[in-house]
């Protein structure tokens, strides 16, 4: 049978190739060895992890909303505004990306602890927000929200401005272009900056331990149980564990690299 | 709607005024970067220019330099864009586009759907409702983007080369499309073309480097061109007159052609054109041949590129058609061809388009 021949790619390169491909592939298969099939279900399904599941669910589902409400605002700015200290707010605003999520989670306490830059004045008026679920909504926002906005932005880039003059030239105010045109034009990249954003949230760890600490029912996420359970209760961890990896999985196949930006 | 443009933008070194009368359909004509597109964006409401106003009927659309800055903002002038591209919103069927028009200004769901269905029934494409742009050729796409610009009643309708981007073979019948819509409405064409020109626009109003270098009636700008932009674009051959007995009439003279587009009705107003290259040049008529034979007496010689443009005016017509024919220097050294000789031009009648008017 005719084959097409892949020209220019020296023989040697596929080594390193497969062997990244290992490194990535191969801790996969060592914790889907790990698990105890015969358990699994009563594990996944026992009250403290049933308590995290539902906590990190919900948590990510409002942080995800929190993100959707405050990012795509961000992107539609940062995409179609210009100006010098523009650049310089995208950087800021994409911190968290790169940034340790343990240093996000110090920032948050420094901020809206008891003591904290904003916290104390909060706490006059009987708002205190470390060690809440609010602070995992906060710490899962802090850390997704960059996620949705450089995935939505990008695809604002590419869809160019060209239809929405079109349209405020046939009588729509900015309010409806934005709804009409801008945002459907733009929805595939806003799902797959949404999914990723959920996925970030739902994995969130470092920044969530720091700030809102790990209360069973109140702040003890999934990941947080997970790395509390590896040493009482290697079983469940890794059954849990697994849980998230087919998660992960089920975000991957929504969000695939090529329809959003990232 | 009268519109009256004075602007002056600094930046691209522009500094235009023309005007547009109530009904009237004004072709911007000019080389790129004459200010074809910075004039439809200042009238658009894209760009602020420098010093200069737009008026729009008795409403002021931008005012900058003589007190108070005016600049309405693009969606409360009133003026539509229709670009070369179609630029249809790929998320919506053409019904929708075509009724985002009347929905953004408020028109009630089942209103702006009905004043969408004319419109596609307007310009001929109203089979195509239901499909999305992708689902769309470029010609059928272009008359969905028509629609949508009517069916927002502007009050002046800006239209960006709006056949550039077609097949040659489906311009023709778009242009017919523009032709009926534009009859008795306030536009401004951009073009490059002079037929479009010709056939859509009253006035031609020519650009070159940011300045208005000709304005008058079409046919006059056209075929006794002033500027150098008019004079290369207007190369075309062009006769005006009358469709009768399968052949465009003018005073002593009868050019049969190919119709493009519908065949004129007789006694219809139509013109005729060619290219200088189609057309042959001998001493005596030819005998017997199925072609337009002109007699001619040559009033002028010029070298253009590795050819010679001979000019002539058509005899029996008080002198008032120019014809010319691009020979080789071979060609005017055989024949001997100097100004006054009276020579036949000739022309296959596969080399002439006919237009109704």
């Amino acid at each position: 049978m005719a084959r097409q021949r892949t020209t220019g790619l020296p023989a040697w390169v596929f080594v390193p190739a497969l062997l990244g491909v290992v490194v990535v592939v191969l801790p996969l298969a060592g914790i889907v060895s790990r698990v105890d099939w015969g358990q699994f279900w009563p594990l996944v399904t026992s009250e403290s992890s049933r308590q995290a599941l539902l906590l990190s669910l919900r948590t990510s589902s409002v942080s995800t909303a929190l993100c959707l409400l405050l990012g795509v605002p961000m992107a539609v700015v940062l995409a179609r505004s210009q100006g010098r200290w523009l650049g310089v707010l995208r950087s800021l605003v994409l911190l968290p990306l790169v940034l340790p999520p343990v240093v996000g989670g110090l920032a948050l306490l420094y901020t809206f602890g008891r003591r904290g830059l904003v916290g104390e004045s909060l706490e006059a008026w009987g708002v205190d927000i470390a060690y809440t679920t609010i602070a995992v909504v906060l710490a899962q926002t802090f850390v997704s929200l960059p996620f949705l906005v450089v995935s939505l932005e990008g695809a604002l880039r590419t869809a160019g401005r060209r239809y929405e003059v079109v349209a405020s030239t046939l009588g729509a105010s900015p309010t409806t272009v934005l709804r009409r045109i801008t945002v459907p034009m733009v929805l595939p990249g806003l799902l797959s900056g949404a999914v990723l954003a959920f996925a970030r949230a739902l994995g969130e760890f470092g920044a969530t331990v720091t700030f809102a600490g790990s209360k069973e029912g109140v702040t003890r996420t999934l990941p947080t149980e997970i790395y509390l359970q590896r040493v009482e209760d290697p079983d469940a961890a890794v059954a849990l564990a697994l849980v998230l990896v087919v998660v992960a999985i089920v975000v991957i196949g929504v969000a695939r690299p090529g329809r959003g930006s990232l | 709607m009268t519109l009256s443009f004075d602007v002056v933008v600094r930046e691209r070194d522009v500094e235009v005024a023309f005007e547009v009368a109530d009904g009237e359909t004004v072709a911007l004509l000019g080389p790129n970067g004459a200010g074809k597109s910075t004039v439809l964006a200042v009238t658009a409401g894209l760009l602020r220019p420098d010093a200069g106003r737009v008026l729009l009927g008795d409403r002021v659309l931008t005012s900058v330099g003589d007190g108070a800055t005016v600049d309405v903002a693009p969606h409360r002038r009133g003026v539509a864009l229709l670009a070369q591209d179609p630029l249809l919103f790929p998320h919506l069927t053409a019904r929708e586009n075509v009724a985002f028009g009347p929905r953004s200004l408020g028109a009630p769901r089942r209103e702006a759907r009905r004043t969408a269905e004319r419109w596609l029934a307007e310009v001929g494409v109203d089979d195509l409702a239901d499909r999305r742009p992708a689902q769309l050729s470029g010609g059928q796409a272009q008359r969905v983007a028509v629609a949508r610009a009517l069916a927002a009643d502007p009050r002046l309708l800006l239209l960006d080369e709006p056949m550039a981007a077609l097949d040659v073979a489906v311009a023709p019948a778009l242009r017919q499309v523009l032709r009926r819509v534009l009859a008795d409405r306030t536009a401004v064409v951009v073009t490059h073309d002079v037929l479009d020109a010709l056939l859509l626009a009253d006035r031609v109003v020519v650009l070159e480097a940011g300045r208005v270098v000709e304005a008058g009636p079409s046919s006059d700008v056209l075929t006794h061109p002033r500027s150098g932009f008019a004079a290369r674009l207007a190369g075309l051959n062009l006769v005006r007159g009358r469709w009768d007995d399968d052949a465009v009439r003018s005073a002593g003279l009868a050019v049969r052609g190919q119709s493009v587009g519908p065949t004129p009705a007789a006694g219809e107003e139509a013109v005729a054109t060619f290219r200088p290259q189609a057309v042959a040049v001998f001493r005596e008529p030819p005998a017997g041949s199925p072609r337009n034979a002109f007699a001619v007496t040559v009033t002028d010689l010029e070298p253009v590129g590795d050819v010679v443009r001979v000019r002539g005016r058509a005899d029996g017509t008080d002198g008032d058609v120019e014809l010319r024919a691009d020979v080789t220097p071979q060609s005017v050294a055989e024949l001997d061809l100097v100004p006054g000789l009276a020579v036949t031009f000739s022309v296959k009648a596969t080399e002439v388009s006919v237009y109704g008017l």
